[in-house]
């Protein structure tokens, strides 16, 4: 009964880190919102910057990518 | 009939599909069904291989006449080479130059082994932690230990951010510190989140094909997916790739 509960409890809690997900979306939508505003303004130093917006989704993706191992964590490792 | 929340279970049972989406990241053997060891050849070590072999026929046998009009494959192979180059000399500046062929192998290879994943019934490699762990492992001993061997002890500069108040300084070196040594950790599940991520919805999708209502919208949206799959598995690549690039930078000049 009470490693049910346990269980239960890492199940719910690897769907609750799935709500990262949502913060890593609002991240990556805004670095690629500003860049495309950015680059509409400018375009001819669009390309340059293409890099660096990359690096930039990179870094926002991230954290998404760390409640995904929270998520991995819970469900295998705990 | 079943509703759709239950829809994957269901559908297995009903047209003989059987298969649960995350079937397709079973490591096997090749030949027979023994225990694996770390010698034993597998489906992993067969598609990494074939990467290798496919990497082997782009950059080697096409490019092999050297013809001066190129060919299909040179021009592939000269657009790669290309695009890395300008790539780790944006990012690192010249003297990151040295360290192209590592980077370059690492883009042709998570390159190759995604798209090679990306036929219908074979088995991404890079879609594994294990795999994707030891390459981002590896860039990082490499950055660290080049890092102390180019510039010594002032090689934790990187961690002592000197444009900043002294107040700050010791609460951003440990942000500093704690970021550096997340960097495997990000680098490598980056990649392996990805290619699981997408392969597994492929496969979900694929499962509610078997419910004839809905089977033209689970094939419509396993064509879009999988077009969007091929992009992502670019895109990691070079997100991979550029990741390096920057490590490097910051291991050849700490001084921000």
């Amino acid at each position: 009964m009470e490693g049910d509960i346990v269980q239960m409890g890492a199940y719910i809690g690897a769907g609750l880190a799935c709500t990262g997900m949502g913060g890593a979306a609002v991240g990556v939508g805004h670095v690629v919102g500003n860049y495309l505003s950015g680059a509409l303004r400018n375009p001819s130093a669009a390309g340059g910057q293409m890099a660096t917006m990359f690096i930039g989704i990179a870094f926002s993706e991230a954290l998404g990518i760390f409640s995904f191992l929270v998520a991995l964590l819970l469900m295998f490792a705990v | 009939m079943a509703s759709e929340s239950m829809g994957v279970e269901h559908v297995s049972e009903e047209s003989g599909l059987v298969f649960h989406p995350m079937d397709q990241f079973i490591v096997k053997p090749l030949f027979g069904d023994g225990p694996i060891a770390w010698y034993t050849p597998t489906n992993v070590t067969l598609w990494m291989a074939l990467a290798v072999l496919a990497i082997i026929a782009l950059m080697v046998l096409s490019t092999r006449k050297r013809a001066i009009v190129p060919g299909r494959g040179q021009s592939i192979a000269e657009l790669a080479y290309g695009f890395v180059y300008k790539m780790v000399e944006d990012v690192t500046g010249k003297d990151g130059i040295k360290y192209f062929p590592y980077i370059m192998t690492l883009f042709l290879f998570i390159v190759c082994a995604n798209f090679l994943g990306l036929i219908p019934g074979s088995f991404t490699t890079t879609s594994h932690l294990a795999v994707t762990v030891v390459m981002a492992l590896a860039v990082f001993l490499t950055v660290t230990v080049l890092g102390f061997y180019l510039h010594g002890v002032s090689f934790l500069k990187l961690f002592w951010i000197e444009q900043a108040p002294l107040v700050l300084r010791p609460i951003l070196a440990l942000i500093e510190v704690i970021s550096y040594f997340v960097r495997p950790v990000s680098h490598s599940i980056r990649l392996m989140g990805n290619m699981m991520a997408g392969h597994a919805v492929m496969k979900v999708f694929a499962a509610f094909a078997g419910l004839a209502v809905i089977a033209p919208v689970s094939v419509l949206a396993i064509s879009a997916i999988y077009a969007l799959e091929i992009l992502v598995s670019f895109i990691q690549a070079y997100v991979f790739a550029i990741l390096t690039c920057v490590y490097l930078k910051d291991a050849l000049h700490p001084q921000h």
